[in-house]
């Protein structure tokens, strides 16, 4: 993302200290279908720094550590606050927000920070990858309250502070897509245009290799939140049909490492298993209805 | 004639509400934006929106005094019909957004919970936790995915806006946009386009708003002609955690809760703020606004917090400057219910529990209350007319500017929790002006000549190749950022003074000088966030200049721009009569300035790159202005001597009428 780099005392680094400074190690990839390499990075060190800051003064500065005139790294992010969902990437392994990974608890595991794209979705360039196929999984399982129109009708349903409670955390889930780069069942989908295929029929296939994989945790979730709001269950058995399709909850392996990277601490299993018992129900439903 | 086309550039709340209605009304929506729209910087808004209630109703609210509140926040520096019609249309958007899905907090019984937010006495404000921002943001994504699922809106994100495109007589018929991905140029035909894009930060530098808030589409309509309102009103936030990239923002809904601001009465007071007694305890807040304590309007806390640190030396820490937000005697489950969100925000990010320890907090740029000059159609009873093309266009024709970044309802201070309602209010109202607006012309945007998108996309390509070709060694364009953000923090925040504007205007156009010298480091044509960001840095220039200009000329206080030179202090005599001519001089000199100042600045880019500013005269026929007088020393007397000025006024002008008839 853009990136203003803001050094918060520019005159300290001109003092008779030893600079302490952080080394970082990106996995960095120019272009969709190019080889990956390794770059190191020393950025002088700061308190309070995170992820993100430490991205800004590499972008500022240009320079690999050896000294030679490199690219910015390109990197997502937004709100800086871990509500917008957009700086997800690996550090030291870890699936996680870059704006909420904090440089003094990261060097506690080590002298070096290393930063990687996610590996589920296909990279743009550096740390930016294409996370187009989460938002298709929205659109899957209807993602939505089936409302008439934005027209004035009164107020929405009465609900309780239990169900309140119940809905609110699932509605939190920002598509950071932590929870897919976690799951062992999401694995990464990269169609590559076609020479001579058409934009529209290049996206039409993609669309379709993106149904047929799994839709993961965020999205059963969704499902489960509307599923349970008063007017957006009036397509449950839309939903439903979504998830016992292929690329549904079929493929969930039960892992659970969803839940446990979940950087809002959204209860993915706890949907996971609403949706399987509601979409078994629905299946001898539809048996006996035939 | 084709089916008509509108562009709208930006998906927050402003821009997805815009859509959604156009996509109800038949209209295709290209929707453009510089991150995912569910990545929006509304996520951020925390504690709440704002509208009458039938709680409130029953203890004597209506949407009258929301309006009056809400002008009376901004300093009378508004035109009053949009604000009514705003606060009019409150309860049916927290009605829809409540349709929506979105999962405000209820009451036992399952009504809709509230909260207070400063600038008003009533529990005004539903909330959804503590993220009601992106509640309300998620509510409306979901309806623009389901429209787009049903082809009635494509979604271009990870578009920049470039420039509007202006026909022979100057209406704009489309936009030249960039796609960040592939660096490559496209033209929109569009019947109509609409800017939704946000505030503008990161003029500032660091600020509470998000990093794509760089202003530049605003920016970039102004440099073709769009005229300019208010720029100088700039909200800082009272409460904000620093941080070395971002300074990220703490609700005012964790004051509307019962959070308390203080400092310990001993300046650096090292001992552990949970065991200083509270006799050492300066709630200063509370001690000098006894009716509205620590929810007073933002810019009265902001500047109330700065004073005490840079002024009054009570700082809690020596080389930084905060104060304490403390939630500690409030139960943690009550807090975990009410403000989870935002907590967990100051835990991850500085590592502490606040509900064991007090919060340390010093104010932040946070909101632009000027933006796009727009337009109005005044309706019979005193709103807005809804339909009419006039609603909401910028001063190029076929131009449309909405939410944070039209200048129209939040005058000269916006109060808590109005933001999200005034950008779901001019998305939804806009649409059916946008759609009349474009029913006039002889043909659609898709029927003009290929030549005025090709020239006009010409032109952006060459602006692109020019920066990609600037040679190196040259300023680095963060550095110059850095410098920006420096100057317009100190200089245009809280604090005003002429002669530091003045230098610091100077120090913009040196900036800009050093700007056009500045080289990329990166050259290459795929997701070059590089010259992107140099791009968007160039653009920041006129509106710091609009900013500066603005505060320079307005000598005055109003609302968020303050100049202490030109401060009128309360009352100081102690005898009665005395007091009494004290409180008339005060009032004299209030109408005096009412005269000369109650005015919207408004920026038109002049030939020579500096703005030109014009006064307007506002519309303050529904509710007459009157002294803002939040905590002032002798404030009741100073009210007693304003009201019967007015009523002596209006009874001259009711004698005046019935002697008319009378002749």
């Amino acid at each position: 993302m853009i990136a203003p780099a803001h050094s918060s005392d520019p005159s300290s680094s001109g003092s008779g200290e030893e600079q302490r400074a952080i080394r970082v190690r990106i996995l960095r990839q120019d272009a969709p279908g190019q080889e990956s390499y390794w770059e190191r990075h020393v950025v002088p060190y700061e308190p309070n720094m995170n992820v993100i800051s430490v991205l800004q003064r590499i972008a500022a500065g240009a320079r690999a550590a050896d000294g030679r005139p490199v690219a910015p790294v390109a990197w997502d992010c937004n709100c800086l606050e871990e509500v917008c969902g957009s700086c997800t990437m690996l550090i030291n392994g870890a699936t996680r927000m870059a704006c909420s990974a904090l440089v003094d608890r990261l060097l506690e595991d080590g002298e070096e920070i290393e930063l990687r794209p996610m590996s589920k979705f296909p990279v743009v360039r550096d740390l930016v990858v294409d996370r187009r196929r989460l938002f298709r999984g929205l659109e899957k399982v209807k993602a939505w309250v089936p409302v008439d129109d934005s027209y004035d009708h009164g107020a929405g349903p009465r609900i309780s502070p239990e169900e309140q409670e119940d809905a609110y955390p699932l509605s939190t889930c920002m598509s950071c897509g932590c929870c897919l780069e976690a799951c062992p069942q999401y694995v990464k989908i990269e169609p590559v245009r076609r020479d001579g295929e058409a934009p529209e029929a290049f996206a039409e296939r993609r669309q379709g290799a993106f149904d047929r994989g799994f839709v993961g945790a965020h999205a059963i979730s969704q499902a489960m939140l509307f599923n349970s709001h008063p007017t957006g269950k009036m397509i449950a058995d839309e939903r439903l049909e979504t998830l016992t399709a292929p690329g549904g909850i079929q493929m969930c392996g039960n892992a659970q490492n969803c839940v446990a990277v979940c950087p809002k601490g959204i209860p993915l299993t706890r949907s996971i298993a609403r949706a399987g018992r509601s979409a078994t129900l629905w299946a001898i439903k539809r048996l006996f209805d035939r | 004639m084709a089916q008509p086309r509108v562009l709208v550039v930006g998906g927050g709340l402003a821009g997805l509400s815009a859509t959604m209605r156009l996509a109800e009304l038949g209209v295709a929506v290209d929707l453009i934006s510089l991150v995912p729209v569910k990545r929006s910087h509304s996520v951020c808004a925390q504690g709440g929106i704002n509208s009458v209630n039938a709680l409130t109703r029953q203890q004597g609210d209506s949407e009258w005094k929301h309006f009056d509140d809400t002008v009376y926040g901004g300093d009378f520096l508004q035109h009053q019909p949009p604000v009514k019609e705003m606060a009019d249309w409150g309860p049916r958007i927290i009605d829809l957004m409540d349709r929506l899905g979105v999962p405000f907090n209820r009451t036992p019984e399952g009504f809709r919970d509230q909260r207070r937010f400063g600038g008003t006495l009533y529990k005004r404000t539903a909330f959804a936790g503590a993220t009601t921002g992106q509640q309300l943001l998620y509510a409306l994504d979901e309806q623009v995915r389901r429209h787009e699922v049903a082809g009635r809106v494509k979604k271009w994100e990870f578009w920049d806006f470039l420039a509007p495109v202006l026909d022979g007589h100057g209406r704009c018929r489309g936009a030249i946009c960039q796609d960040l991905v592939s660096m490559q140029f496209r033209s929109f035909a569009a019947d109509a386009v609409i800017l939704a894009s946000g505030g503008c930060g990161l003029v500032f530098g660091r600020s509470t708003m998000s990093m794509a808030c760089t202003g530049s589409a605003i920016s970039r309509a102004y440099q073709h002609g769009a005229a300019y309102g208010n720029g100088e009103f700039i909200q800082v936030h009272p409460t904000a955690i620093p941080g070395a990239d971002k300074l990220r923002l703490m609700s005012e809904s964790a004051r509307g809760e019962g959070g308390r601001v203080w400092v310990p009465r001993t300046p650096q007071d090292p001992r552990d703020p949970t065991t200083i007694p509270e006799s050492e305890r300066f709630y200063f807040l509370e001690d000098r606004y006894p009716k509205y304590k620590n929810l007073v309007p933002r810019d009265i806390a902001t500047r109330e917090i700065f004073d005490i640190c840079v002024n009054e030396g009570l700082s809690v820490e020596r080389d930084r400057p905060c104060v304490y937000l403390d939630l500690t005697h409030i139960p943690r489950q009550e807090l975990d219910r009410k403000l989870h969100g935002i907590l967990e925000i100051y835990e991850k990010f500085q590592g502490v529990d606040p509900r064991s320890v007090p919060m340390k907090i010093f104010p932040a740029v946070h909101y632009s209350m000027g933006g796009l000059w727009v337009d109005y159609q005044r309706s019979a009873g005193g709103g807005m007319e809804e339909g009419s093309p006039r609603n909401h266009q910028t001063t190029i024709p076929g131009l449309y500017a909405i939410g944070e970044c039209d200048y129209q309802y939040h005058g000269a201070n916006r109060l808590g929790a109005n933001s999200l309602l005034s950008c779901i209010f001019s998305g939804l109202f806009c649409a059916s002006g946008v759609i009349a607006g474009g029913e006039g012309a002889s043909r659609t945007a898709a029927e003009e000549p290929a030549r005025l998108f090709d020239s006009a996309l010409r032109r952006e390509q060459d602006r692109h190749e020019a920066l990609l070709g600037r040679r190196g060694g040259g300023d680095n364009p963060y550095a110059i950022h850095q410098d920006l953000g420096a100057l317009m923090t100190r200089v245009a925040t809280v604090v005003r003074r002429n002669d530091q504007l003045a230098a610091a205007y100077d120090e913009v156009c040196t900036l800009e000088e050093r700007w056009t010298r500045s080289a990329v480091s990166d050259t290459g044509n795929w997701t070059n966030q590089n010259v992107t960001f140099t791009k968007s840095l160039g653009d920041m220039f006129p509106l710091a200049k609009i900013i500066l200009k603005g505060a320079l000329l307005r000598d005055e206080c109003r609302g968020a721009h303050f100049k202490p030179a030109f401060s009128v202090p309360g009352l100081s005599a102690t005898d009665p009569v005395d007091r009494r001519r004290e409180a008339e001089a005060w009032c004299d000199r209030f109408a005096a300035n009412t005269e000369r100042w109650l005015k919207s600045t408004v920026a038109r880019p002049g030939a020579d790159g500096h703005p030109q500013i014009t006064y307007e005269d506002i519309d303050t026929s529904l509710i007459p202005p009157r002294p803002r007088l939040y905590g002032l020393v002798g404030a009741d007397l100073i009210e007693e001597v304003w009201r019967e000025r007015q009523a002596s006024v209006a009874e001259g002008a009711s004698r005046a009428t019935v002697a008319a008839a009378a002749t």
